[in-house]
């Protein structure tokens, strides 16, 4: 099926906020061709049209809990393995352009 | 005196409870034998005796009992131990020392079991050969020149080497029973739901599922029966008992078991020594009194594009969570670029080739314009494998298969070309897209390298599994690795 250029590439990882140099682009490029024309051999299941999909092992639906307090993670422990706190918070960098 | 890394878990706890050993000494014991062959084996990330021996001086001090109390385990990196790294192959989350336990750990600790450290793997699962960590590959304790499997090739290869007689692995496409069977170890996948994922680093989060690695059937047993039963805290945990998997690893009956063959999963492509040993090992179940036939699962066929594209697509979304936020790394934080310049640059940094190219592929799978084609597509070939399931369900009682096509490849055979590396899941993936429990179970060796057999049973039926698996046990005694590169 499909040809995937490194635009396309260069697309999907600004999609999945993954920086990729110039060398990663052109190797993804390739490989994905490889491997979306090998997975592609699912439409060839032609007996799927009117079945219903799976999106889980286990038919479960709603699960609900007692609406009780149970012991959780401290603040100091919810901090504990971020790269940056400030104040009981995690710092995140700007999020807003200058301008705004 | 005796070695203490050769016993099984069982003979382990009665080495302990009649006083032959303490639960220190066999735990230094291991300590002992990481410190001599991990330098070649590479199965660990990370060691803690010091916690380690404390909880093996609770065991002696009669603080903490059961069957496996006192008993050394290996565990998946992927798995949360509270203060202890956890980097799930990466080095996204390097240095992170998760703030609780992952029920999994709980309960090993719990069942006295001493959690010698967290073993290698492929980065977030990924992989069938562990050379996807980020800290280096793991070596096949038959043949340091080979893969151990993967993604959990740290917990088989320290299993295979007798470094811990009990391993948590993780299966998300085969990556307990691939390294199982490449190692020439046990390795047992739960039914979905089986075992909490409660602390389980996600990778594909209706595809994963913790289970047991040993070297015996009955310590898979014992273990399994630890680590499984309901969590509140997963809301995908089946509220049931667990199945009777001691009682059927100490029965090791298969009379009257009706066992069918896939079809599907054999022929071309097959190394005509796998298919000469699992051959070989079904015929020793027919002489123990199962009733062997061939039984056709045609959708069995597609079960690896469906796989690569809802595993990816799952994966594409859970890995969202590494933002450099919350835990891990951050990179480029100059006070100058914007969140989602940060972000980007620390995924790009912190996440390694498979990794980004799964995550790509998910993404690519979920657009707007190829969704219907491609993960819509690939739910519905779900349903379909799990129909032929249900279908072999009403003539068989379990079904057989290579665990893989192959024996354990050299290191780097397969590293350029990643459609090569994902066809080693050939035979593991239809059981996790249908959700059932599967087992790898050692039959022999061929060219010097072990071979194992799947068991795949009905969702939550995995006393079948031990059941087969004692069987073959008794009739098949495993072979053991002859280890000459310790000497060298």
């Amino acid at each position: 099926m499909p040809e995937i250029t490194r635009e396309e590439v260069a697309h999907l990882a600004r999609l999945a906020r993954l920086a990729l140099d110039d060398l990663e682009l052109d190797a993804l490029a390739g490989q994905l061709d490889v491997i979306l024309g090998a997975v592609a051999q699912i439409s060839e299941v032609t007996d799927a049209s009117d079945v219903p999909p799976t999106s889980h092992a286990v038919p479960l639906e709603n699960v609900t809990r007692p609406d009780v307090v149970m012991p959780s993670l401290t603040l100091q422990q919810a901090l504990s393995g971020a790269p940056a706190t400030e104040g009981g918070r995690f710092r995140v960098p700007r999020i807003l352009d200058d301008e705004a | 005196m005796t070695d203490l890394t050769r016993l099984s878990a069982v003979q382990t706890r009665e080495a302990i409870t009649s006083g032959s050993a303490s639960a220190v000494e066999v735990t230094q014991a291991h300590l002992d034998r990481i410190a001599a062959v991990d330098g070649l084996v590479h199965a660990f990330l990370h060691v803690d005796a010091e916690g380690a021996l404390a909880q093996a001086a609770r065991v002696d001090a009669g603080e903490l009992t059961g069957p496996l109390a006192g008993v050394p385990l290996a565990l998946k990196d992927v798995i949360c131990q509270e203060g202890i790294p956890t980097t799930v192959g990466s080095r996204i989350l390097e240095g992170w020392r998760p703030p609780y336990d992952a029920t999994v750990t709980a309960r090993l600790k719990a069942a006295g079991i001493v959690i010698l450290g967290k073993t290698n793997m492929d980065e977030f699962a990924m992989g069938s050969s562990t050379e996807h960590s980020a800290y280096g590959p793991t070596h096949n304790p038959w043949d340091l020149t080979r893969i151990p499997g993967g993604s959990g090739g740290g917990s088989s290869a320290a299993v295979a080497s007798y470094q811990a007689p009990l391993a948590i692995g993780t299966d998300t496409g085969g990556s307990i029973r691939q390294p199982a069977g490449v190692t020439g170890t046990v390795g047992v996948k739960p039914t979905y739901g089986g075992v909490s994922r409660y602390g389980l680093v996600a990778f594909s989060s209706s595809l994963d599922q913790a289970g047991p690695c040993a070297r015996t059937v009955l310590d898979a047993a014992l273990l399994h029966e630890v680590i499984a039963g309901y969590d509140p805290r997963d809301s995908t945990s089946i509220n049931a008992p667990v199945p009777p998997v001691v009682a059927a690893a100490r029965e090791a009956s298969v009379k009257g078991l009706r066992i069918g063959v896939v079809r599907e999963l054999q022929g071309d492509g097959y190394e005509p020594g796998v298919t000469a040993r699992f051959e070989e090992a079904v015929a020793l179940l027919r002489e123990a009194g199962a009733v062997v036939s061939e039984v056709s699962c045609p959708h069995f066929n597609y079960a690896l594009p469906a796989y690569y594209l809802i595993a990816p697509a799952e994966a594409s979304s859970n890995l969202a969570r590494f933002d450099a936020v919350r835990y891990g790394l951050r990179v480029g934080d100059d006070g100058e670029r914007s969140l989602e310049e940060v972000t980007a640059l620390t995924r790009g940094q912190g996440f390694g080739a498979e990794v980004k190219r799964r995550i790509i592929l998910g993404t690519y799978a979920l657009s707007s314009g190829y969704y219907d084609a491609y993960y819509g597509q690939a739910q519905k070939v779900r349903t379909l494998i799990s129909r032929d399931f249900a279908a072999a369900w009403s003539q068989v009682d379990v079904l057989v298969a290579p665990t893989c096509p192959t024996v354990a490849f050299p290191l780097g055979a397969k590293l350029e070309d990643p459609l090569a590396m994902y066809k080693q899941d050939i035979c593991s993936i239809p059981a996790n897209l249908y959700g059932g429990p599967a087992a790898s179970f050692p039959v022999g060796l061929s060219e010097g390298l072990p071979v194992g057999l799947q068991v795949m049973a009905p969702t939550m039926r995995e006393d079948l599994l031990y059941q087969v698996g004692g069987a073959l046990e008794v009739a098949l005694p495993p072979a053991a690795p002859s280890l000459d590169w310790e000497s060298k």
